[in-house]
């Protein structure tokens, strides 16, 4: 009997497949006609809107596509070899919808539909740039006919189980995955991913088309910051699911797959700050270019290393051998971007120099060779495992200890450069500038590090000393640099109260939004810092053990637990034993915490659920381990985490400030921008 | 002593200035003989509280070297931070760890032993001398070399900026305070925003 749905799902991506194709010959050979002045049986410009109308369709294929997977899922369609192996009956329909990406095939359709969506967008606004918009056009239909071909070729998501005979229950999802943010994080974590094609495909036709000055960047500006934003909250979604569902109290364990999320941000987060240099100082145009290309290739890699399985990971849900692709078309991509760059590299040289080692250009030098060592350190700490067993024929382990001893420090001092870049003055910083801006927040590191001391904080009396230092630095810079970044802030309403007559919050928000672009920077930067803070609260984590009878108290720090009883309780999906325990503080009953331990039919595994008590100083987290075999009594883990929920409320604030700086300003701006290219191609 | 010899000359100095400019030099003065001060009580707190707490524990040796051990059974975990019930590998590492330190080899010999008993990677991180000191060496030459790069970089900009703002100079008629207040404000206001 045909299956409906998977054929029109295979059919819909052969379809794609061949539009996205028709997409990239067509908008070429139409770029191409134009630009050599060649004549064609059609006109360029008809052949241009074709592509773009192909391009277009491409992205209704891939949704149909996606639809078709969908629906197979809701409906249990267990003749999807794809469906059988990752949702079961019983799966709550919200994670039946996001076990479509925790698979390789269903992640790299994700991959693809998010391509087409943006491509989809774009081709949408090609008149803001029609030139520019066709040639990016093109490129990204190339990167779309990658896709689309190893979802065709090497990893089909609709291939049918063996035999043709559909089973009468799937096998599950990984329980690990049941979780609320897994249906956003992985969305979020793409949209990111996918989301660099685009300003890759606008700074690398930009660069074909040797297009005029900087408008580029504008057109791809708020591409690149709301992908940027995206990533972000992928990453922190990331770290918060880890921290909720993985049980060991911590959110980041360097690992693979954690990583190469990282790397594409740290490589973003360069490009975005030294775009600037470009915009307004018409500088750094080949060092831009090579940062938005590299975040494109690292993004690729990242989803290399999550999904081919290159380097042994915890958390890389699927595995393959479709590394080969991925290894094909980084190297393909390479080779287009040092070819068109040496072609065109000319048409990059700066209009400025640099007239000053104080000046906030040489902030950006500096911000951006952190921000980049720091990139190439998670890079070599991913990949040195694999170099190790090339070269001495034996695996080593890159774990925490690694990181911290290398990252960290560049992790500081980037820090640091948060809060001095946006207090130097373009061109040259005076002494008078250097005087009147640092002198209250070096003045502030100093107060709270004895403070800090006072408190307790003295790394020379703990286990783990360098962990101890790290945080002392890490909160007496936090506070010069939040110290630096309020000064400057209220200095500039206390001008607009001035002039205006406002009263300060009224002029807060008149500032704020007069240059949204720069207040929106220093919200973002603000909320690093608060992310920071919550990161050093992890040097004073605290945990214990303990076996719980009925009744049974376990203390940490002022924190009392009390055993109230443990249970059992089922249901189709899951089995679970659960733990009830009262948490009282000085004696005072806060509140009851329910830990749980369950047992996944279908899949056979296990997960934790764990119990956290959140305040803005502290987690309290209680993990149910398991019961002993020998008593039957539970075994509870406790840890008191620090902080943690700062590095929550920094995202947040990360995401308010990304809100501002995309915001038009309230007054239009002055300078003149080139007029757009009009009248070209489409593709 | 050598703060009191430095207030009492710049009293001196002070004593022998004429009158019209003894106010804002004696104010420089004062302020001076404050930072001093202030210099001087940051360091005697500094001091204070470095030496609070003198005489505590030492270190735990187990716990130090339990962070630097992975825990094999796939968990990815660090030894001592290993949360699954029934692992089969942690409690017996833990015991071995214990057991190995109460014959006092060293950390040194701890890990070599674990190391050689359970492969490489039972090290949280690279530390077995050899190729491994690439993996930490690496990451700090390319912050330098960068470091050093921007340095040159920074130079060669300057250096051709110098004859451009020379000529520019010599052309140019100096700007009065006008001029320069009214360029300021021109630059201030067309920022494009950062």
């Amino acid at each position: 009997m045909p299956h409906p749905m998977p054929s029109l799902g295979s059919f819909s991506l052969m379809l794609a497949l061949a539009l996205a194709f028709y997409t990239l010959f067509a908008g070429s050979l139409a770029l191409w006609a134009q630009s050599s002045g060649r004549q064609l049986a059609v006109s360029p410009l008809a052949l241009g809107e074709t592509a773009r109308r192909a391009g277009i369709a491409c992205f209704w294929c891939v949704s149909l596509a996606a639809f078709a997977l969908v629906w197979a899922a809701f409906t249990n369609d267990y003749s999807v070899d794809y469906v059988l192996h990752h949702t079961n009956r019983d799966l709550v329909t919200a994670y039946k919808f996001s076990a479509l990406w925790s698979g390789q095939e269903g992640s790299l359709l994700l991959w693809a539909w998010l391509l087409a969506t943006y491509g989809f967008v774009m081709r949408l606004r090609h008149k803001v740039d029609i030139e520019l918009t066709a040639h990016a056009s093109t490129i990204l239909a190339a990167i779309q006919v990658f896709f689309l071909s190893i979802l065709v070729f090497a990893a089909p998501p609709f291939a049918i189980v063996p035999g043709g005979v559909a089973p009468k229950d799937g096998f599950g999802l990984n329980p690990l995955l049941q979780y609320p943010e897994m249906v956003i994080h992985p969305p979020m974590l793409y949209l990111g991913y996918v989301g660099f094609s685009v300003p890759f495909a606008f700074a690398l036709g930009a660069l074909i088309m040797r297009y005029p000055g900087e408008k580029w960047i504008h057109i791809t500006r708020r591409w690149t910051m709301v992908t940027w934003l995206f990533l972000t909250c992928g990453i922190c979604l990331g770290m918060h699911w880890a921290y909720a569902v993985l049980g060991w109290g911590g959110y980041w364990g360097w690992d693979p797959v954690e990583n190469a999320s990282l790397m594409p941000w740290l490589a973003a987060t360069a490009f975005l700050h030294s775009v600037m240099m470009q915009e307004k100082r018409g500088m750094m145009k080949g060092w831009n270019v090579w940062l938005i290309f590299i975040t494109f290739m690292l993004s690729i890699l990242g989803t290399l290393l999550t999904r081919a399985g290159l380097v042994s990971s915890v958390h890389a849900f699927a595995q393959s051998s479709i590394g080969n692709w991925f290894v094909a078309f980084l190297l393909l991509t390479a080779i287009v971007c040092l070819f068109v760059f040496f072609r065109n590299r000319d048409h990059l040289r700066a209009e400025n120099k640099l007239e000053s080692l104080v000046s906030r250009e040489s902030s950006f030098l500096f911000n951006n060779l952190v921000l980049l060592a720091a990139c190439f350190t998670v890079l070599w700490g991913t990949l040195f495992p694999v170099l190790s067993e090339y070269v001495q024929g034996s695996k080593v382990t890159m774990g925490a200890p690694f990181y911290n001893k290398v990252a960290v420090p560049i992790g500081l001092f980037l820090l640091f450069l948060t809060g001095v870049g946006p207090l130097l003055a373009w061109r040259s910083t005076t002494l008078r500038t250097i005087r009147r801006n640092f002198v209250l927040p070096c003045v502030m590191i100093i107060i709270s590090a004895i403070a800090l001391m006072i408190a307790g904080v003295r790394p020379w009396l703990d286990d783990d000393k360098t962990a101890s230092i790290y945080s002392l630095v890490c909160f007496s810079l936090s506070a010069g640099v939040i110290t630096a970044i309020l000064t400057e802030f209220l200095r500039g309403a206390g001008v607009v109260r001035t002039q205006t007559g406002k009263n300060l919050l009224a002029s807060m928000w008149l500032l704020t939004r007069r240059n949204t672009r720069r207040y929106g920077g220093y919200a973002i930067h603000f909320g690093i810092v608060v992310m920071f803070i919550g990161l050093a609260g992890a040097a004073f984590n605290q945990s214990k053990e303990l076996e719980m009878g009925f009744g049974d108290q376990l203390r940490i720090g002022s924190w009392n637990l009390v055993c109230q009883s443990f249970s059992q309780d089922s249901n189709p999906n899951f089995d679970t034993d659960y733990a009830l325990i009262d948490v009282f503080h000085n004696g005072k009953k806060i509140t009851q915490l329910a830990p749980e331990r369950r047992f996944y039919t279908a899949s056979q595994q296990t997960s934790t659920v764990v119990a956290i008590h959140s305040t803005l100083a502290r987690d309290l987290y209680v993990v149910f381990e398991g019961r002993n075999p020998q008593t039957d009594r539970p075994i509870i883990k406790v840890f008191l985490n620090p902080l943690v929920n700062w590095i929550w409320v920094g995202v947040l604030i990360v995401i308010v400030g990304t809100g501002f700086a995309l915001m038009p300003p309230l007054k239009p701006k002055r300078a003149t921008e080139p007029a757009a290219i009009e009248g070209g191609v489409h593709a | 002593m050598r703060n009191s010899q430095l207030i009492t000359r710049d009293s001196e100095r002070e004593s022998n200035l004429a009158p019209q400019s003894s106010k804002p030099k004696a104010r420089s003065s004062k302020r001076l003989f404050t930072a001093t001060r202030l210099l001087q009580l940051v360091l005697v707190l500094f001091t204070g509280i470095t030496m609070l707490g003198a005489g505590a524990p030492s270190p735990s040796t187990f716990n130090t070297i339990g962070h630097k051990l992975m825990c094999p059974c796939g968990c990815g975990e660090i030894l001592l931070e290993c949360n699954h019930v029934g692992c089969p590998d942690s409690d017996r590492m833990i015991g071995e760890l214990r057991q190995q330190l109460s014959t006092g080899i060293g950390e040194t010999g701890v890990l070599n032993w674990f190391a050689a008993k359970y492969g490489p990677t039972v090290l949280a991180a690279p530390i077995r001398g050899g190729f491994d000191v690439v993996a930490w060496i690496v990451p700090f030459a390319v912050l330098l070399a960068g470091l050093i790069a921007v340095f040159f970089v920074v130079r060669l900009w300057k250096q051709r900026q110098q004859p451009l703002a020379e000529a520019g100079a010599a052309h140019a008629p100096p700007l009065n305070d006008e001029q320069a207040a009214l360029r300021e404000r021109i630059r201030r206001e067309t920022e494009y925003g950062e």
